[in-house]
Formats: structure tokens, C-alpha cells, sequence
């Protein structure tokens, strides 16, 4: 494979997927169950924008649609490309720090322990609120982090962390808390599909709420994980060799870790365990641009984005008015997908 | 004055003592090779000058300097480190690789430039890698990725080169290669270069000095003429040896004796 992207093209790259995801947020926020038509749908967003907000008058378009597009419909759109970018970014950045490609956001027990997180506030059933994150969210928070917190803590000898022993105590502690779910799920079994449900992920019904508390902290951490893309390259040719070219190899990992952590269990905390897509676009997106740490990040966070919107227009339509966990629409349509570039990119 | 003092050094895997109270100086602009038998702690000795690793005791002076009081980048870019035998599994460039090498002197949100361009064009032609630029690392011959590595290394513009059995994976012909070129920067940059290799006839006929280790100590050290002796080496190897003159490269040859 000759790889033809040189780094003068990097900047049109990331300028092409900007525009490619602006325009799919327009065009997924248009498709749904309820026929709004794409001029009615501008106008509404249009008619919500201060200050142009006066020239514009929807007084003629139903209130119920206008519901349907600036409460339901936009945020839902905006909420699947924060958690597809997260997710892809972060999986993007730890197949670079683990040096192997079946690392995924999930691989050092966010997921886990996030879904124990959120299964025991469904369970107790309590009531409270932080930051406008509902009760749900704010256990599964608590619940990634504190997986992430014991994993690394177990893999760490003296200031060293080996990425075997951080994947294998990742994987140990995972099913460890996997299996205190399903026997808590055993015991609360009115709770059962509630929690089976979470743990599938969905976006939605969440509102502005969520998207609001979570956009700037996820943003900086995106932002945080960017700036260290060169040292994510370099590492890639051995930590010998990077260490020896004055990177701190074993802070590098740390910072990477605790930015990916934070990134995933806040948007993990609110759409749920989304599968596939942390694990695949990286590796699609590698395929088709190359190993550079410098275009796969910004590109696998764009290009996330762009396909967990798609996943999820069709997992609210495809059999509405019934909706589909959007994880099994990701696994179903990503993986022929990626399985066609493996097959390609091989040949 | 030496680049590179080494004073009671010594280091240890957890309980395991692997090398004890060494001292040693390497002279700048001297191409030296450390030999000895398999762990006996070569390959230690110089991740411990390139600070890789932390010694337990003992202390590596660069050109005066503590090395430890040295920061990584600074450090960086006055020791270059070829580890032993790299294998990258993704899609690089070769440029991109030998680029990596500019890494110590860019800060964050620094780009390269032109210069850094510059410099990695010189290295790659250096090491005869120039017709590689736009070919994929994996792709290329284990001889070639070498004298890539190597590039890297010389991107780095450093004073001194530590390489690791640089030829230990590669066929006769780029074995010589390698150490012709490890020669030429030695000869037309002034640049030190410390090589761990197992090839004795190799090292004698490349090297001003050579360093035998035997279980974590010097054992010897100077010439070939003064470290290449019978005695040496039986002490060392634990074999039988004949050693004499080759006529074809006028340097110490070695033969392992039966016995």
C-alpha cells in the first residue's frame, strides 16, 4: 500500500470532515418519524439563534414540531457526535499507547464499571442531581472512574506501568464487575431489562441538559489528548527509542490515560455503553490515512461523530416508531464496513 | 578531556546485580565496542549511559555533566540511541521516521520546518536511505530499516551514537555496511560512536578501543591489540581460541578452537 497523503493535506482533511459532519448534522436532524420539512427545520433552528432570532417568524409552523426539532431532534444529533467523537478519539489514542489494535475506549474497565455504576442507582431508585446529570449518570461516572482508578493502581509497579499488565488487570476487573452486575440483576430482577437497556446505550430522550454539562469538559479533554500526538507517534516505534528521544514515556501514558478516562466515562455516563464504535473508526480511519497520530486523531474524532449520527438516525427510524439501542445499529453496519477495508487494504 | 565518564557504576534487576562498580571513560570522536558473553550486562551498560535506566550507585559524566542533572531532550540531543533491533509494525514513512528524530528540538506546538527538513535530508543521504524517503517502513529490507534507524539517530545531531547489536539480525554484507557507515560519521563527523556487538572480528577490525564485560564488570579495556588476547578471551567466552593477523583486513582474527 503506498500511503499518497502528504502533511500539506493533513489540514484539508480535517477542513473536508468538518464540513462533511456540519452538513450531516443538518441533514440527520431533518430525517425522523414526524415529516418536517428541511426549509420548516432551518427556520426553526434559525428562529433560536439570538439576535436573527426577530427576523425570523414560525408562527405558522406547529408548535409541536417545533418540540420535535429544537428539543428532541438537534440536541439528539449533537449528543451522538460528542459521544462518537469521544469514543473514537479515545480508542484511537489508547491502541496508540497499548500498542495494540484490539484496545478500545472500554479496555481498562470504563464500561464496566459504569454499568455497575448506573445498575445500582437503578436499582436504589434514588434521586439526585449534580450538574443537571441525573442520578444514573452521575453512579456510572463514579463507577468508570473508579474501575480505571483500581486497574491502573493494580498493573503499577513501582512508577511503571506495563501495558500487558494494565490490559490483563483491565480485562480481570472488568468481568469481576460484569459479574457483580448480572448477580445484582439476578437478585433485582424487576430492574433487569431496565439495566440491559442502559448497558445497550441510546441516545435517546436526553435534552439539552446533558449535552450542555458535558460539551466544554469533553472539548478540553479532546483538545488534551490532541496535543500529545507527536509523542503518541514517536512511542509507536518502540518506548526505548522514544525515551531516548527525551519523551517521558511513562507520563505520556498517564496524561493519555486520564484524559481518555474522563473523556469516555462522561459521555459513557450519559449515552450509555456504545460498542464498535471506539474500536473500528480508528482502525478504518488508520487504514485509510495512515499511522500519523496528527490526522488519525482530529480525523477518527470527525469521522466518529459522523457515523454514530448516521447509526443513530437509522436505530430512531429504521423500525419507528420503535427505537433500536443504537450500539447493535453501530456493530451491524460498521463491522461489514471495516471487515471490506481489512479484506482491501490486505490485498 | 572525555565525553563520556563512568564512575563506580553499578546497577541491578530488582536482587539481581548485573553490573558492579564499573568505570570506564570513552574519549570523543573514538569508535569503542563493548564485548562479552551473553548477559553479561552490555546492553545495561548502555541504556545506563543513555539514562535509560537508573544505576543504583555510581554516577555517568557527559561532557562534565551529571547526566542525571541533564534534562531528557537536552540529553537527546547530544546522545542518540539505536535500540536493538526495532520493529515497527506501522505505516511510517521512512521521511516520517527519520523525521521523528527532530522530536528533542521542537517544542509542542512547534512544526517542523525547513531546517528540520534539512538536516533529515543530510542524514538520510549519510546513510544512503535518500532513495526510501517516500517508501512505508514496514515494507523495506531489515538492512535497510537499519541504516533508517540510523538516520533517525544522526537527525538527531548528537555527539555521540550508542547503538545495540546493530548488526546482529542482518547478513554479512549489511553487516559491513552498517559498521562502514557507523565508520564514515566516525571518521567525517567526529562522532563517537559506542556499539555493543558480538562479532569480535568485526570489533577489532572497527574499533579504537574495545570493552570486554564479563558478569557486569570490565574485565578489559584499551586497544584490540591490548583486549583481543588469548587469555582474554578464554577467560571470557569460556572457549579455546587462536588469535592472528588477517592479512586481508590487517586486524586481529579470531578462531574457536575444538577441543
Amino acid at each position: 500500500m503506498k500511503k499518497d497523503i502528504s502533511k500539506t493535506r493533513y489540514s484539508l482533511i480535517i477542513v473536508i470532515l468538518i464540513l462533511i459532519l456540519t452538513f450531516a448534522i443538518a441533514f440527520f436532524s431533518v430525517i425522523g418519524t414526524a415529516n418536517i420539512g428541511v426549509i420548516d427545520t432551518f427556520r426553526i433552528v434559525i428562529s433560536k439563534i439570538p439576535i436573527i432570532e426577530r427576523c425570523i417568524d414560525i408562527s405558522d409552523i406547529s408548535k409541536s414540531h417545533e418540540t420535535i426539532i429544537w428539543s428532541i431532534r438537534l440536541p439528539r444529533v449533537l449528543l451522538g457526535a460528542l459521544v462518537g467523537a469521544s469514543l473514537s478519539m479515545t480508542g484511537a489514542a489508547f491502541q496508540g499507547i497499548f500498542k495494540n489494535p484490539m484496545a478500545d475506549p472500554y479496555v481498562i474497565g470504563i464500561s464496566s464499571g459504569a454499568a455497575l455504576g448506573a445498575s445500582i442507582a437503578i436499582i436504589l431508585g434514588i434521586n439526585i442531581s449534580f450538574m443537571n446529570l441525573s442520578t444514573i449518570s452521575i453512579f456510572a461516572f463514579i463507577g468508570a472512574l473508579s474501575a480505571v482508578f483500581t486497574v491502573y493502581n493494580i498493573a503499577r509497579i513501582k512508577n511503571k506501568v506495563p501495558v500487558t499488565t494494565l490490559l490483563l488487570a483491565g480485562i480481570a476487573i472488568g468481568q469481576f464487575l460484569t459479574a457483580i452486575m448480572s448477580f445484582l440483576m439476578v437478585i433485582y430482577s424487576k430492574d433487569m431489562a431496565k439495566i440491559i437497556y442502559w448497558t445497550m446505550g441510546s441516545l435517546a430522550g436526553k435534552g439539552w441538559t446533558p449535552l450542555i454539562s458535558i460539551t466544554i469538559p469533553v472539548v478540553i479533554s479532546m483538545t488534551g489528548i490532541g496535543f500529545f500526538a507527536r509523542d503518541l507517534n514517536i512511542m509507536l516505534i518502540g518506548e526505548e527509542s522514544a525515551q531516548s528521544l527525551g519523551i517521558d514515556v511513562e507520563r505520556t501514558k498517564v496524561y493519555i490515560l486520564i484524559l481518555g478516562s474522563f473523556l469516555v466515562s462522561m459521555v459513557v455516563s450519559v449515552s450509555g455503553i456504545i460498542g464498535f464504535v471506539g474500536l473500528i473508526i480508528p482502525h478504518i480511519v488508520r487504514i485509510v490515512l495512515g499511522p500519523d497520530n496528527r490526522i488519525l486523531l482530529p480525523s477518527s474524532a470527525l469521522v466518529g461523530a459522523i457515523f454514530m449520527i448516521f447509526a443513530d438516525t437509522i436505530a430512531r427510524t429504521i423500525i419507528s416508531p420503535v427505537e433500536i439501542p443504537v450500539g447493535i445499529i453501530t456493530a451491524l453496519f460498521g463491522g461489514p464496513f471495516f471487515l471490506y477495508l481489512l479484506r482491501k487494504s490486505k490485498k | 578531556m572525555y565525553t563520556l565518564e563512568v564512575k563506580d557504576l553499578s546497577f541491578s534487576y530488582g536482587k539481581k546485580a548485573v553490573l558492579k562498580n564499573i568505570s570506564l571513560n570513552i574519549e570523543k570522536g573514538n569508535f569503542i565496542s563493548i564485548i562479552g558473553p551473553n548477559g553479561s550486562g552490555k546492553s545495561t551498560l548502555l541504556k545506563n549511559l543513555n539514562n535509560l535506566y537508573k544505576p543504583d550507585n555510581g554516577s555517568i559524566f557527559l561532557d562534565g555533566l551529571n547526566i542525571k542533572k541533564v534534562k531528557p531532550r537536552e540529553l537527546a540531543m547530544k546522545i542518540a540511541l539505536v535500540p536493538q533491533n526495532t520493529v515497527i509494525d506501522y505505516d511510517f514513512t521512512v521521511e516520517d521516521i527519520v523525521l521523528m528524530g527532530r522530536h528533542p528540538y521542537k517544542g509542542r506546538f512547534q512544526k517542523e520546518d525547513e531546517s528540520d527538513y534539512r538536516i533529515v535530508n543530510e542524514a538520510m543521504e549519510m546513510t544512503n536511505t535518500l532513495y526510501l524517503k517516500d517508501r512505508i517502513i514496514t515494507e523495506i529490507s531489515g538492512g535497510e530499516r537499519q541504516r533508517v534507524i540510523i538516520a533517525k539517530a544522526l537527525a538527531q545531531n548528537p555527539s555521540i551514537i550508542l547503538l545495540d547489536e546493530p548488526t546482529s539480525h542482518l547478513d554479512i554484507n549489511h553487516q559491513i555496511e552498517i559498521l562502514n557507515l557507523l565508520r564514515k560519521l566516525n571518521q567525517e563527523k567526529g562522532t563517537t560512536i559506542v556499539v555493543v556487538i558480538h562479532d569480535i572480528n568485526l570489533a577489532s577490525r572497527y574499533s579504537d578501543e574495545i570493552i570486554l564485560i564479563k558478569d557486569g564488570q570490565i574485565k578489559a579495556t584499551g586497544s584490540p591489540q591490548k583486549v583481543i588476547t588469548k587469555e582474554n578471551i578464554e577467560f571470557a567466552y569460556n572457549i579455546n581460541v587462536e588469535i592472528d593477523m588477517n592479512k586481508y583486513s590487517n586486524s586481529l582474527y579470531l578462531t574457536p578452537i575444538n577441543e
